[in-house]
């Protein structure tokens, strides 16, 4: 069992976790993840370690209520714990002194990259990070981003604060203003990372994503996490999480993300119907 | 026992199992056969003649002393038989159940060569689910501690057979676990209908009594590395990390919905519960129409648990003949009762898809056998022009697995063969590095659950002597 020892609302149905698990603590890097289960009945479902405290043995982790099991853990509360952890899973992020990076994050995306941000800059680039929400109220880990980095650019879809557009706006701005860029960092929702891809591809910016398909052991056993990248088949919690942006089969990633729509929609109803709060203290019979 | 005893006892009829009917089954997860009831059980163990030098115990990988517990079942002493099984055996009711008998302790059965074999399985299965539903299961006693400890990576067959093994030696031992609940393929990969899950945990249970220590999700390689283990304190470790690397075909269309590896489609239906949907969890994409590819035990489970989702046609789609089907018999004749189709000479060209990526069809070609190849079976090759298309919203690969790369990946000093397997001593189980020993299906690639056992009882027992003696 693994205790939430912290949490604390970043936004509508956005929360944040610190969870008691020395081992992963002392032993994760930017750019990994965990798997979870709630309890007995749950699904395994992987959410990104987006900080650890190595002396109070506590990861932290982000996730936005989206659906049945997101839903039961934003109604956990301090104190309780979630039956499995597993981790640290996937490569960490590929970390060099790459002159300038910019990290780009979009809505709940800018979870991930706040560790991978953190970890460039203590590598020596000047970190330069763009994060973007569809409005202000749904804007993530703003202070974070800002120690994180040397300059923070804040855009929201309707202009309610920072500029006025999408994340890829401003990154076109820095490279028409000859920025030399040694490498992008771009995670969010799948159509922002290939318009990020799609800016730096014809400059030939080295572009890292962290891709986010639907995954159920995350230790390479299954292959449920396959995606095309560069026409070879890759297992996204092996041999990822992070790819070459430009060479991801983003259309192939989102059909397969699509694949229990239904399913998810169902268990959402019957949870929002039928189970309604606590239901993540049920144990089978 | 005299000529006429043995006269006697070749005349007793090989009993046979009662189970749920194919109509019925196919609509639940609940076991096939039922087992034999003590009447049954005692009758087909009189059938042994208590050969002096038996042979069925050479044909057993971990050598149970077969005759010995047999006498004891003719005799009623159900319990004691039971007993006699643990001391080479830690999983009796599991082995009982899926070892394929009659290529190994049945095939050399002395009775089998005149009439049929001794049921040996079906008896130890008895024996076992005997002593777990009379609530008498007892440890055997403990020695007093060695002073060393031992770490074991993986608890599937091999690695709680070594648990096991080393506790009964006076060691501390302590099983890294990656998934939330230990058994292996035990649990995500063998159906509920053929190995009951309750019974797997039973076992796991004796072991934790006897006083393994299990830790799950400890993904060895990523929480801790083998190097750390060792510097940690722990004698010597024992790698039983399996073969769970799916295979694909490498195809057009392998990535659309509803093409999955059978190790995803039988983790998410048998470990996840995702057959009991949405009470658990975890979704699996039903189907109407389901073809599962490959010929194996795994291709016979994946099918089998698809018939149970309830969908109009599963078939199975395998490029060779029927004679070349390397699932057991048992399995094939109990799909086949429950509707399973056969499409043989077959083998899939490309996956096709809707608009919105879902698997709506596969593009078959048929094939002939051609001349043998190096595995002694012929070779099928494609016949031109004689392309198809099977209509289907579900297709599972069951091709075979390659070796789980993660240990050898963080531990690049143990030395693996060109397809990633381990390689160690055949005789006891030790690898290239010092200390460190392995077995089971990540040195054999994908093999059965009792030669997995038979590897963790050798490399257990030399496991023991290196860390009595130090001496490599």
């Amino acid at each position: 069992m693994y205790e939430i020892v912290e949490k604390a609302e970043l936004a509508h149905t956005v929360y944040q976790y610190k969870i008691k698990a020395p081992l992963i603590a002392k032993k994760r890097r930017a750019g990994q993840f965990v798997v979870l289960r709630l309890n007995e009945m749950g699904e395994r479902i992987p959410l990104t370690i987006v900080g650890s405290d190595d002396k109070a043995g506590t990861i932290t982790i982000i996730a936005q209520e989206v659906g049945k099991s997101t839903a039961m853990l934003g109604d956990m509360v301090v104190g309780d714990s979630i039956l499995d952890v597993v981790g640290p899973l996937g490569k960490p992020t590929h970390i060099e002194d790459f002159g300038i990076v910019v990290c780009v994050g979009g809505g709940i995306g800018t979870a991930p990259v706040l560790p991978i941000a953190k970890a460039m800059k203590e590598a020596g680039n000047k970190v330069i990070s763009i994060i973007g929400a569809r409005n202000k109220g749904l804007l993530i880990l703003e202070n974070e981003m800002r120690e994180a980095s040397h300059e923070l650019n804040i855009t929201t879809d309707d202009g309610s604060y920072g500029h006025h557009g999408f994340v890829t706006q401003v990154l076109q701005n820095f490279i028409d203003e000859g920025m030399k860029i040694g490498c992008v960092v771009g995670i969010g929702p799948v159509p922002m990372m290939r318009a990020v891809a799609n800016v730096t591809r014809p400059y030939k910016i080295q572009t890292v994503v962290s891709l986010n398909p639907i995954m159920v052991d995350g230790t390479g056993m299954c292959g449920a996490c396959r995606v095309t990248i560069g026409g070879k088949n890759q297992f996204v919690c092996v041999d990822g999480p992070e790819f070459n942006g430009h060479e991801v089969d983003y259309d192939e990633l989102m059909m397969r993300n699509r694949s229990y729509i239904k399913e998810e929609k169902a268990a959402m109803e019957e949870f929002t119907y039928h189970e309604g709060a606590k239901c993540y203290e049920r144990e089978c019979k | 026992m005299d000529a006429n005893e043995i006269k006697g006892r070749m005349k007793i009829p090989r009993q046979t199992m009662s189970e749920q009917n194919p109509h019925e089954r196919v609509r639940n997860f609940y076991e096939v056969p039922y087992g034999f009831t003590p009447e049954q059980a005692m009758a087909e163990a009189k059938r042994c003649i208590q050969c002096k030098k038996p042979l069925c115990v050479g044909g057993c990988p971990v050598n149970i002393d077969i005759p010995w517990f047999i006498r004891l079942i003719s005799e009623g002493k159900f319990i004691e038989a039971a007993h006699k099984l643990k001391e080479t055996n830690g999983l009796p009711a599991v082995c009982g159940r899926v070892c394929p008998q009659e290529d190994q302790c049945e095939k050399v059965c002395v009775i089998g060569k005149k009439s049929d074999a001794v049921s040996i399985g079906r008896l130890e299965r008895f024996a076992a689910d005997y002593e777990r539903e009379h609530g008498e299961i007892t440890i055997p006693s403990i020695p007093k501690w060695t002073g060393k400890k031992a770490a074991v990576v993986g608890a599937g067959p091999a690695g709680l057979t070594v648990a096991g093994d080393l506790v009964k030696k006076g060691h501390k031992v302590t099983v890294f676990e990656a998934l939330h609940t230990p058994g292996g393929v035990l649990m995500y990969g063998i159906p509920e209908f053929r190995l009951p899950k309750k019974i797997v945990q039973s076992e796991v249970e004796y072991l934790k009594r006897m006083g393994v220590e299990i830790i799950l999700n400890a993904v060895v390689g990523k929480l801790e590395t083998i190097d750390e283990l060792l510097a940690d304190g722990y004698g010597a470790v024992f790698v039983g990390s399996g073969a769970g690397l799916p295979n694909f075909m490498n195809i057009p269309g392998e990535n659309l919905s509803g093409v999955y590896s059978a190790n995803e489609y039988l983790t998410r239906v048998n470990l996840m519960k995702a057959y009991q949907f949405p009470e658990y969890d975890t979704p699996v994409i039903r189907g109407r129409k389901v073809v599962v590819i490959g010929g194996g035990n795994t291709a016979m489970d994946s099918a089998r648990t698809a018939l149970r989702l309830c969908p109009e046609e599963v078939s199975i789609v395998y490029r060779r003949s029927r004679e070349e089907l390397p699932a057991r018999v048992e399995e094939v004749h109990h799909g086949e009762e429950e509707g399973l189709r056969f499409q043989l000479l077959t083998n899939p060209k490309k996956f096709i898809g809707d608009h919105e990526g879902r698997l709506k069809a596969l593009e078959c070609v048929r094939m002939e056998l051609g001349e043998p190849d190096e595995s002694g079976r012929r070779r099928p090759v494609e016949m031109k022009g004689s392309e198809f298309t099977i209509e289907a919203d579900v297709a599972i690969i069951a091709i075979g697995n390659g070796a789980n790369p993660l240990i050898p990946q963080t531990t690049p000093d143990i030395k693996v063969n060109k397809w990633g397997n381990i390689t160690v001593n055949p005789d006891n189980g030790r690898t290239s590095k010092k200390g460190v020993f392995s077995g089971g299906d990540i040195v054999r690639g994908g093999a059965t659950v009792i030669l997995a056992m038979g590897d963790g009882r050798r490399a257990a027992d030399s496991m023991d002597e290196y860390m009595r003696t130090g001496i490599w």
